[in-house]
């Protein structure tokens, strides 16, 4: 993140140099969009913070966990769809599954509508793509996701 | 602000607060739930809206028409890949780059492309994934979805130009 900020500013620096006006113009764009978005943006993280305390990563293990092979697959796609979790608490959680004997296919389905279809992202994806887009689009991504599962399953010799 | 979601903040911040003086559990948790969260956007969304600044004021239309946008080919979604590939904060941010690259002129097909591989190809969130899960878990999952994103992107993107679709703002 550190480096995140570095490059910003570095190409901030950059566009000062080659032209004043045009950073100035740059800048006033960057606080318009952002502002614009802002309530979006707030109404997502209040709808993830409710999501997340009412399950809890104790509660996932035993989502995902429980059950067999197909029907853990589609229980861990429609969690991964519904959750949102950075990565470096997602990964480690889903290498805990695997060592108590939680299939592979479970694993992908989670972590892949995790990554990909976002639920309580509709807030922020509505006001840039509209309602109707915003809905094919997710339902796009989760049956990717869920060929991505059973391609998984078979890779592992699950199915 | 709309009158749903000014409701919506205010139940919010009603629960909280009553939670705070009941010292109610879950409460607290929401709460903290929504300080680590905000905390991650404070972290990336300002410099994600500074670089789309300056993107809109010194990239021009002609560059992203000719590489990402009807004429561009396959290779357009080469780049759509390779852009979510490194873009940082994943599909928060792709959001609000996707919209600024549909108003310099790249097609709906690169676009959703874009949205979704900032999902599910961006390198640091890979390697993490192949450390915890293995590499052939991270091949399998690369090999299905990537071509499969590209297809239903290229579809949807067909249908929805089809239709007159534009999108908002």
């Amino acid at each position: 993140m550190k480096y995140f900020w570095a490059f910003t500013a570095l190409m901030l620096l950059l566009s000062v140099l080659a032209d004043r006006q045009k950073t100035l113009r740059a800048l006033e764009i960057a606080l318009r969009r952002f502002l614009s978005i802002l309530p979006a943006f707030l109404e997502m993280i209040v709808l993830v913070s409710v999501v997340l305390a009412l399950v809890p990563p104790r509660l996932l293990l035993g989502l995902l966990g429980g059950e067999g092979r197909v029907l853990g697959m589609g229980i861990a796609a429609v969690v991964g769809s519904v959750t949102v979790m950075p990565g470096f608490i997602a990964f480690p959680l889903c290498g805990i599954l695997l060592k108590r004997g939680v299939p592979y296919m479970v694993l992908s389905a989670f972590s892949t509508t995790l990554m990909m279809v976002g639920v309580l992202s509709y807030p922020v994806e509505r006001e840039y793509f509209g309602p109707k887009v915003t809905v094919l689009r997710n339902l796009l991504a989760f049956l990717i996701a869920l060929a991505v599962a059973v391609a998984t399953g078979l890779a592992f010799r699950e199915l | 602000m709309s009158r749903r979601r000014l409701a919506l903040f205010l139940l919010y911040g009603g629960f909280l607060l009553w939670g705070f003086i009941k010292r109610f559990g879950p409460s607290v948790e929401v709460a903290r739930n929504f300080w680590t969260f905000s905390a991650q956007m404070v972290m990336i969304l300002p410099c994600a809206f500074v670089l789309i600044g300056l993107f809109e004021v010194w990239v021009k239309k002609e560059a992203v028409e000719k590489h990402l946008g009807r004429g561009s080919g396959p290779l357009g979604y080469l780049w759509a890949v390779l852009l979510a590939a490194t873009t940082v904060g994943g599909i928060y941010v792709a959001f609000p780059v996707a919209h600024s690259l549909y108003r310099k002129g790249a097609k709906l097909g690169v676009i959703f492309t874009y949205v979704g591989a900032s999902a599910i190809c961006r390198i640091p969130m890979t390697v993490f994934e192949a450390s915890f899960l293995g590499v052939k878990f991270t091949a399998v999952r690369f090999l299905v979805s990537l071509p499969l994103l590209v297809l239903a992107s290229a579809l949807l993107g067909h249908y929805l130009e089809r239709k007159g679709y534009r999108m908002p703002g």
